[in-house]
């Protein structure tokens, strides 16, 4: 027996690798670096543009800067009005996009025939999702501002980032709904449940997950535009007086006019020699961290409801 | 067996075709199919046998583009008219697929989820659901290996035990005809001789139509047997019959193996 171990150690294996396979084994590895390469070159941005904002921001971060309010026209003071300010336009947009976009996602995903009309909604939808933000802006200040009477003021803002949003939740919601398998809706419907039936108590809870995770990091990523927020209701400043802790919490209403994280940083960017650098560098750092924050949320979330998704 | 009556049939079709848009998938199919028994409906691969099965629930409609002509007729009742409820026809005609496809919820939601969607939820109290529960799984013999287990996922049941569930769970909605495609094709051989044991103990309450590409199987387990070849009825005979003398000539081929 050792003998013919020994042998087959010496004889070249008849499994060796010849010329085309060494040629696929080279041109493999070569792949494989390119394209790592490239995922390593997504990272080097983000990790360069967060050290060098958060380093800027260093002499101003802390909780005075985040509770309190700005003075002198944003050359000094805290940064409390407009992040509070973005929190609500992401709450109240979140509130008006939500449903219409998973609801109008469930239709053209679980309902729609496929006929003409729906094929003018889907392109309705991919063009919408195409539109540049400021003009969607523009439509905001004609469609809410003006004609709906609403004016400069939180809901016309919010409602302008829902228009925004809308149909990249559509596109979300539907990509979130067609990875329930189809067996399970077939074996609902040929137990008699309806379609309906068939969604509430199988496809949505199913991929609720996905829907939900879209729908934060959508809406969160419209929040942190200028654009649509530009003509429709935010404000440069806005006297903040807040004396109770009520106030300070709630300090806009659905009518009033608002300040938002993104407006004042291009203000307070605007004002170059005005403005001390830490102050712009810390609004953007608090804006960036917001976004995280909401981000960090849903994928929270995200896992919470995997961990309890039924199959 | 000979002469029955109309009103006696479990299944009876008149001329029905069947097009996919431009693709013609029936001709002119005209079959009855007798209650409690076992039909086999065998032939080769795109023969329509599936697609004929579909038409008895009228569950093909639910796969976009489809045009029927013709009558179904189930328990004596033509099905393609405006009157039928699909919900409460597929109540009454239930089917089993190839692959087990259990909702991914707990056995005992599975159980009942075809009775909550046709019942209001005052009907159905806890001891009235136990009851459906236990009979269901009883008559598909997996109650005493599930009983203690009634919250677990239905998932992660094994295949045949799936399969039996699949089938468990339309009991509930007292049916009278179960149509089951291919339902052994996804198991091994003990789970398949287990189903087949299953589906003749079932055959005494319910009418029975199985698609099927195993002949053996076809053979084995089936009282009437039916070949199809490219939308087309060519023979329907008892299986006995068909396989020991079959009359259409394709038919011989076809059990003997020389096509399929």
């Amino acid at each position: 027996m050792p003998e013919v171990a020994n042998t087959t150690q010496l004889a070249q294996s008849r499994f060796a690798a010849g010329p085309i396979e060494q040629r696929k084994v080279l041109v493999e590895g070569i792949a494989k670096k390119l394209m790592l390469v490239a995922a390593l070159c997504l990272i080097v941005p983000v990790l360069s543009i967060i050290t060098y904002i958060f380093f800027k921001a260093a002499p101003v971060l802390g909780l005075d800067f985040l509770w309190g309010v700005p003075e002198g026209g944003g050359t000094g003071g805290g940064i409390w009005p407009p992040l509070i300010g973005t929190f609500f336009l992401v709450l109240v947009s979140l509130c008006i996009c939500a449903p219409i976009g998973i609801m109008s996602g469930i239709y053209l995903n679980e309902y729609a025939p496929d006929n003409w009309f729906t094929r003018v909604i889907n392109m309705a939808v991919t063009s919408l999702a195409g539109v540049p933000s400021i003009v969607h802006a523009l439509f905001g200040v004609g469609a809410f501002v003006l004609t709906f009477g609403m004016g400069e003021s939180l809901l016309a803002a919010s409602c302008t980032i829902a228009v925004m949003t809308i149909p990249v939740l559509i596109t979300s919601t539907r990509e979130a709904l067609s990875a329930v398998p189809m067996a399970f809706r077939q074996a609902c419907w040929n137990m008699g449940a309806t379609k309906w039936q068939t969604i509430r108590t199988i496809v949505l809870p199913n991929s609720i997950s996905g829907i939900l995770t879209g729908v934060i990091l959508e809406v969160s990523r419209a929040a942190g535009e200028t654009a649509p927020i530009l003509f429709t209701g935010a404000a440069a400043s806005i006297p903040f007086m807040a004396d109770s802790l009520g106030d300070k919490l709630m300090p806009y209403y659905l009518g009033d006019k608002f300040m938002a994280l993104s407006y004042h940083l291009k203000v307070v960017a605007d004002k170059l020699n005005d403005v001390p650098e830490a102050m712009k560098y810390g609004t953007a750092a608090v804006l960036i961290g917001l976004i995280f924050i909401l981000n960090s949320f849903s994928i929270v979330l995200r896992m919470y409801l995997r961990s309890r998704k039924k199959w | 067996m000979s002469d029955t009556e109309t009103d006696e049939l479990s299944i009876r079709t008149r001329n029905l075709s069947l097009w996919y848009g431009n693709f013609q998938a029936l001709y002119d199919v005209s079959v009855d199919i007798k209650p409690n028994i076992i039909t086999s409906l065998i032939g080769p691969s795109g023969c329509g046998k599936t697609t004929l099965l579909r038409c008895f629930n009228r569950i093909n409609e639910r796969y976009g583009n489809v045009t029927t002509k013709g009558e179904v007729q189930i328990l004596g009742e033509n099905i393609y008219t405006e009157a039928v409820a699909l919900a409460e026809l597929r109540k009454s005609v239930g089917m089993v697929f190839q692959r087990p496809n259990p909702l991914p919820i707990s056995i005992e939601k599975n159980i009942l989820f075809g009775v909550r969607s046709h019942s209001r939820r005052s009907d159905l109290p806890a001891s009235r659901r136990e009851e459906l529960i236990e009979s269901a799984l009883t008559e598909v013999s997996l109650w005493n290996e599930l009983k203690d287990n009634l919250k677990r996922k239905a998932t992660t049941l094994t295949l045949e035990q799936q399969q039996k569930l699949c089938i468990a769970r339309l009991l509930p909605l007292k049916p009278d005809i179960i149509l089951m495609d291919e339902p052994c094709s996804a198991l091994d051989a003990d789970g398949i001789e287990r189903i087949e044991e299953l589906i003749s103990d079932l055959k005494d309450r319910y009418t029975i139509v199985i698609v099927t590409h195993n002949m053996a199987q076809a053979r084995r387990a089936s009282d009437e047997c039916i070949y199809m070849y490219l939308g087309e009825i060519k023979e329907h005979a008892p299986t006995m019959e068909l396989f020991m003398n079959p009359k259409n000539e394709q038919t011989a081929m076809y059990i003997e193996g020389r096509y399929g």
